[in-house]
């Protein structure tokens, strides 16, 4: 990759980081905590971004960075007080950054009109005009001198010489500061011809000398092209530190005539005895720079959850590196074939005779661990903290609660619970809407809450724990929780159950999860986007994971995901059908049955269902449906596994035995074979034998096209 | 032997973009992400030129100067202060704090090389 195409990409992942401690530090600046720390970490991370901006020309960033900071600058020198409403105004700006990045990043339109409007409100908090940024720091581009910090006069004057006469005298703090009299004449000598005389006058005895005094002073004769500026500029860093006086000769009728002639003092010094003290430095004594390219090692780091621990004790820049994705991803498939093996092995030796305490089973046991081991280090190198998931969440609770008048504060926990990168990038949608619907469905109207005895102040808690190898992540609000007899109504009203169906409260409180299902008598834009629960659901278990509610009437609801740490591995039920043996992902059973005579029943030609609790199910049978049989089994001689699948539809699956429930590494058919209908993927066994992961959905999805009757018949 | 640079930047991007600039103009780069860590990356490298930034968590780039110019063998090494400001005062700050010189943000590669040629040995 182009390096600066890597260098904007770091760019833009450190903007999401800087964007995230800004959210977090603002928040807290509301809450009371203006500490030094808190806002002179806020001020940096705007700072920052305004610098990158800069580097890549982002101009529109950068002028609006460039307010925002001025602002932040009051604060943190104490002009300006963060009272209520100027924290308001710079959440909004902190919103207003967040989507500039990311118009500045991705493209896309963005209306000028909300950025200018935030500026005009800054800068009436902070009583400053309006101030663009200055013209050196604005356009980069335009003033190529703008690293030189000055502005040179652009008068073009042709390569006429003129020259200058410049008497120089260090003081010793030129000298403390790093500057050095040799340098400051190479540079001179880089502008023309120079000749360079030192005056040792003022140098006293050597019992007298002071080591860090300064007693040389030089006088120079430039003869150059360049102005008065340009030379000046060569002394800008020891401004103050040493006598200067630079005097331009009018030279232009002499130009033949050698620098001896014009400046006959210089003539007289250059005959001066010690010719040590003479100086002359030529442009052809300019050091040749260095040809070789260092191969400094890469540094970068792409994620530091660590960083601010890891800073004091040694460079952190140094102990991350950043290393591709696919890289990371062989090396945990690698593991995962580890793992496969080991498993294969164990079982070969134990076949082979082995007694449980032999020394080949203790070994085989401590190899065990170890790959367990192993396989748990290389899914961390993937995993991030939820930490930028969650502070994006913030902004939503912001704009909801700004959108519905209520009055709403987003409690996180757990924002170091680390889970796979993809899982994190892909839990945003499901959980940005969640979100939405806590405060829009969930919470009260500070009226109706402090009706109800209730600060007017609703909360919503987003909080991450892991728990037994999941990462659990709940979304609680405190609001008026679910009104089951309106869910059940509507539901029934929808035509989504049978009038008559009789609910346990969780039944009812699942039928949020149908497709077509929404509380809000009118559908706000807000959280209903004709999207419902039913999304979610479907890409919570596309992660592998699970979704639950609880409610409280009165106390609120709180959402429950359930997620697994990794998508290279998976919990599934080793079945057996029809001499084969496949792997059913755990997430999508609800329960496993054997069926009895008299809850079967035929319809049509082709297809069955169950009967389960008073109502019906269509009945799959896995091997049929799959080709490994020409006829139907008979249900009675298997087990059937209750599902659910897409859209909340529930389905029973029929296998012929149980075997085994276990965790599998998932290899890719597509990438191995082909995409087998009905096939999710594959993986292999402890025994070496190869199983297909089953891909419940297709499977109904297939089995319900040829017999279209089952939707009817949803079971409660 | 290349001369070697230490860059002292809270910021990966300015870190990343000194390095790129800087190793394509032959130098040698070692990067701190802050004051503290500068300070403790300057005494194991002894790099011949330091470019710090100035606002930094932990420690700021005052803080690292004055800190550098404590160490002997640091007193007269060229440090550059590198920000966005172009205010005089943050300039005269950083003098007074020991800079040699300063670059401002965004630095235009070529031009920051020169800057770099005019305080190195």
């Amino acid at each position: 990759m182009d390096p600066m195409q890597a260098i904007r990409e770091t760019f833009f992942q450190e903007c999401e980081e800087q964007l995230g401690e800004l959210e977090t530090g603002l928040l807290s600046m509301q809450e009371g905590a203006a500490d030094d720390e808190t806002v002179n970490a806020v001020f940096r991370a705007v700072h920052s971004i305004k610098g990158g901006a800069g580097a890549f020309k982002l101009d529109r960033l950068v002028k609006f960075a460039h307010v925002f900071e001025t602002t932040l600058d009051k604060i943190r020198t104490g002009q300006l007080a963060p009272a209520p409403a100027l924290m308001k105004t710079m959440l909004r700006a902190a919103d207003v950054l967040a989507d500039l990045v990311a118009v500045s990043r991705d493209g896309g339109a963005f209306d000028d009109n909300r950025s200018n409007e935030l500026i005009a409100e800054l800068s009436g908090h902070s009583g400053a005009p309006q101030a663009e940024p200055q013209a050196s720091e604005e356009m980069p581009e335009a003033n190529p001198f703008a690293a030189l910090g000055w502005e040179p006069v652009t008068l073009e004057i042709g390569p006429e010489l003129k020259e200058y006469v410049i008497g120089f005298r260090p003081k010793p703090e030129l000298y403390a500061k790093g500057n050095e009299t040799t340098r400051l004449m190479r540079e001179l000598s880089r502008l023309g011809s120079l000749s360079v005389h030192c005056e040792i006058a003022d140098v006293p005895l050597l019992a007298n000398l002071e080591p860090e005094q300064s007693y040389l002073s030089w006088r120079a004769t430039l003869r150059s092209d360049q102005d008065l500026a340009t030379v000046q500029a060569v002394f800008e860093f020891v401004d103050g530190d040493c006598h200067l006086d630079i005097e331009a000769v009018d030279s232009t009728h002499l130009p033949e005539l050698p620098a001896l002639e014009i400046a006959p003092e210089v003539e007289a010094e250059e005959s001066a005895p010690d010719p040590v003290a003479e100086a002359k430095v030529a442009a052809s004594a300019t050091p040749e720079p260095p040809k070789t390219v260092a191969s400094a090692p890469e540094t970068r780091a792409p994620r530091e959850p660590a960083k601010a621990e890891a800073g004091g004790a040694g460079a952190a820049a140094q102990n991350t590196i950043r290393v591709d994705l696919d890289r990371v991803d062989r090396l945990i498939n690698l593991v995962g074939e580890l793992v496969i093996n080991q498993a294969m092995l164990t079982q070969r030796v134990l076949e082979a005779g082995a007694v449980k305490n032999a020394s080949i089973s203790t070994g085989l046991e401590d190899l065990e661990h170890l790959t367990r081991d192993i396989q748990e280090s290389v899914m961390a190198i993937r995993a991030q903290p939820v930490r930028p998931l969650f502070q994006r969440m913030s902004r939503i609770v912001r704009e909801i609660a700004d959108a519905t008048g209520k009055n709403v504060r987003l409690k996180t926990e757990g924002e170091g619970a680390e889970v796979d990168r993809t899982v994190i990038e892909r839990l945003a949608d499901p959980l940005t809407h969640m979100i939405r619907n806590a405060v829009d469905h969930g919470l009260e109207r500070p009226e109706a809450r402090i009706a109800a005895g209730k600060p007017p102040q609703g909360e919503v808690r987003l909080s991450a724990a892991h728990r037994s190898g999941r990462v659990v992540i709940e979304i609680a609000d405190d609001g008026r929780g679910i009104d089951r007899s309106k869910v059940k109504a509507i539901a029934i009203k929808k035509g989504l159950i049978p009038a008559d169906a009789l609910l346990s409260d969780v039944e009812i409180d699942n039928l949020l999860f149908l497709p077509g299902f929404s509380t809000a008598e009118t559908v706000s834009n807000i959280s209903g986007r004709g999207v419902g629960m039913d999304v979610v659901k479907r890409s919570i278990q596309a992660l592998g994971g699970r979704i639950s509610i609880t409610t409280r009437v009165g106390h609120g609801s709180t959402f429950s995901l359930s997620l697994p740490l990794t998508l290279a591995v998976l919990d599934g039920m080793v079945v057996k059908v029809a001499d084969q043996t496949l792997v059913v992902p755990l997430n999508a059973i609800l329960e496993t049955m054997k069926p009895k005579s008299g809850e079967v029943y035929g319809l049509g030609p082709d297809s069955q269902v169950i009967g389960i609790r008073g109502g019906f199910t269509p009945l799959i049978d896995v091997g049929y449906e799959l080709g490994f049989r020409a006829h139907r089994a008979d249900p009675m001689s298997g087990v059937t596994l209750l599902i659910e699948t897409e859209g909340g539809m529930r389905s029973a699956l029929m296998v012929d035995a149980i075997q085994d429930q276990r965790q599998v590494v998932i290899k890719s058919l597509e990438a191995n074979y082909g995409h087998v209908d009905g096939i999710a993927a594959a993986t292999i066994l402890g025994d070496g034998r190869i199983a297909l992961i089953l891909d419940t959905d297709a499977v109904v999805h297939r089995s319900s096209g040829r017999s279209a009757s089952s939707e009817m018949l949803l079971a409660g | 032997m290349s001369m070697k640079i230490l860059t002292v930047d809270d910021s990966r991007t300015m870190r990343d973009m000194l390095r790129l600039a800087l190793t394509a103009a032959g130098f040698d780069v070692v990067q701190a992400i802050d004051g503290v860590d500068g300070l403790d990356v300057l005494e194991r490298e002894n790099p011949e030129i330091v470019i710090t930034d100035i606002n930094m968590p932990k420690m700021d780039g005052f803080g690292f100067i004055e800190g550098a110019r404590k160490i002997e063998r640091f007193r007269v090494v060229p440090i550059l202060v590198l920000t966005t400001e172009s205010d005089p005062d943050k300039k005269q700050r950083a003098r007074g704090a020991g800079a040699t010189g300063w670059i401002v943000k965004p630095f235009d590669p070529v031009k920051l090389v020169d800057v770099i040629r005019r305080v190195a040995a």
